[in-house]
């Protein structure tokens, strides 16, 4: 079973395409380059949410399909949930 | 591809329709009662009650007339009768749908009263709706179809299946000569390089931007917030996009991997040549799909994630997620069922072509799930308030 998903090798967040448990060794496949991917989720990660594939800190760049998704306000650990309490637009500030 | 054909009814005009609808069209909101009545009346036949109509002025009158000429004219119609409260407006629409060369006629309410126009309306209406149950499908190319694109309830998983699903389509319907549109101006925020990097030419890049900054502008001005209140929406949200750049990156995979767009056209414009069109739209599901079937778009593609359940009375709306959860709880909702992308169990070519394949079945008279379930959402765009 694929637990995650990553759009480009460039990506720093992965998608869930199942629910995945805290404290799960997950299976992933890079869609780019069909690379298997592995990581720990930290927490519960959603049907559909990210999880982080390395540690990231306040004002990073977060990255899917190799393009900017937003800045983190709020520290993030390989493995967490990355959603909407620590990742915020860059635009229309 | 080239070759596909389905079963459609050719129009005086030439253009390829895959319903035969006898439209009851009101010009302004208080000639809603009298088509309602001769919908009413005479079976077969589509009231298309909408809000708007009276005191608007400027580009919003323009769209006015484009959308309702538009939807009058699309070649789903067959035949329509239009009633308004007065006989100027009513006969500046059916002077445009005539251009068609369909059946049209109109009616005023003024120095008539509801009841005699109900009466007279209705009388053409079953001439209209007995003549086109006649019609006989013919075989078309598949290619001669106008297409729409546009996603709603957007999750993730739009992003990964759904949308490259239907940018699969596109790069295979406009490859056989096909014309399509996609628009959604505000959910391209943070791809709207990627979009300008898929215009045909220096021309239709700078056209594209500026549309795209004009909007920006525009939220600027409100200054209200910064949308991030609606975009994402709260459904977007618990589907696990987090930024308005992650939902158009999602969104702009429907736009295919090859294809680049010939040209932008003002909303409820019909486009001048075949191939990818940008329409300014709303990304509101039911504003922007009304305004693409008043440009004579035939059938829309629709990939949700959460599950909008939003039609369209003129345009079949065809739905397709990738979510698996979706697809089981909305079951009812959706025509293709494209989850399985998700386990690597079906890649995007073979769910491009599942697509097709339902498009083609939609086109010979499948109904879809949102035709089945009653959904017929006309929602006219305003641009700013009447006069």
């Amino acid at each position: 079973m694929i637990h995650f998903l990553v759009h480009d090798p460039a990506d720093n967040v992965g998608v869930a395409v199942v629910d995945i448990p805290a404290g799960t060794d997950c299976v992933g496949r890079n869609l780019e380059n069909n690379q298997t991917l592995k990581a720990r989720t930290v927490e519960a990660i959603p049907l559909g949410h990210k999880l982080a594939l390395k540690d990231l800190s306040v004002g990073d760049t977060a990255t899917k399909y190799g393009c900017e998704i937003g800045k983190i306000v709020q520290a993030v650990k390989a493995g967490c949930h990355v959603h909407t309490q620590n990742l915020k637009t860059k635009r229309w500030a | 591809m080239t070759n596909r054909k389905v079963l459609g009814y050719r129009r005086e005009n030439g253009r390829v329709g895959i319903r035969n609808h006898v439209v009851i069209l009101p010009v302004d909101d208080i000639s809603n009662a009298a088509c309602e009545a001769v919908a009413n009346n005479i079976k077969g036949t589509l009231a298309l009650p909408h809000a708007y109509g009276r005191l608007q002025f400027g580009e919003d009158l323009d769209l006015f007339f484009r959308t309702m000429i538009g939807t009058g004219s699309n070649p789903n119609v067959a035949a329509v009768v239009v009633i308004g409260i007065e006989q100027g407006w009513t006969q500046r629409i059916v002077d445009g749908i005539a251009k068609t060369g369909k059946p049209v006629k109109g009616f005023s309410i003024e120095g008539n009263g509801d009841i005699r126009t109900i009466a007279s309306a209705s009388y053409q209406a079953k001439e209209y709706v007995q003549w086109a149950s006649e019609l006989q499908r013919v075989e078309c190319d598949l290619s001669e179809l106008y297409i729409s694109v546009k996603c709603g309830e957007s999750d993730t998983t739009t992003g990964l299946a759904s949308c490259p699903t239907v940018g699969n389509v596109i790069d295979k319907h406009c490859a056989a000569g096909g014309t399509a549109s996609f628009g959604e101006t505000s959910e391209l925020t943070g791809a709207e390089h990627i979009v300008a990097a898929k215009a045909a030419n220096e021309a239709v890049r700078k056209q594209f931007m500026a549309v795209f900054e004009d909007y920006t502008k525009l939220v600027f001005d409100q200054k209200v917030d910064d949308l991030s209140e609606s975009q994402p929406t709260k459904g977007n949200i618990a589907g696990g996009l987090t930024t308005i750049e992650e939902k158009a990156l999602g969104n702009v995979e429907k736009l295919g991997k090859k294809t680049k767009f010939v040209g932008c056209l003002t909303p409820a414009s019909a486009p001048s040549e075949k191939g990818l069109w940008f329409m300014d739209t709303s990304s509101a599901a039911a504003e922007a799909v009304t305004l693409w079937a008043a440009s004579g778009a035939v059938v829309h593609l629709f990939p949700t994630g959460q599950g909008n359940v939003i039609g369209n009375p003129i345009e079949p709306v065809i739905k397709l997620s990738g979510n698996p959860k979706t697809v089981t709880t909305m079951h009812e909702h959706i025509d293709v069922d494209v989850s399985p992308i998700l386990q690597g169990e079906m890649t995007i070519d073979q769910a491009g072509d599942a697509l097709l394949d339902m498009i083609v079945r939609t086109a010979n008279g499948r109904l879809t799930a949102a035709e089945a379930l009653g959904h017929r959402e006309f929602v006219m765009t305003k641009l700013y308030r009447s006069a």
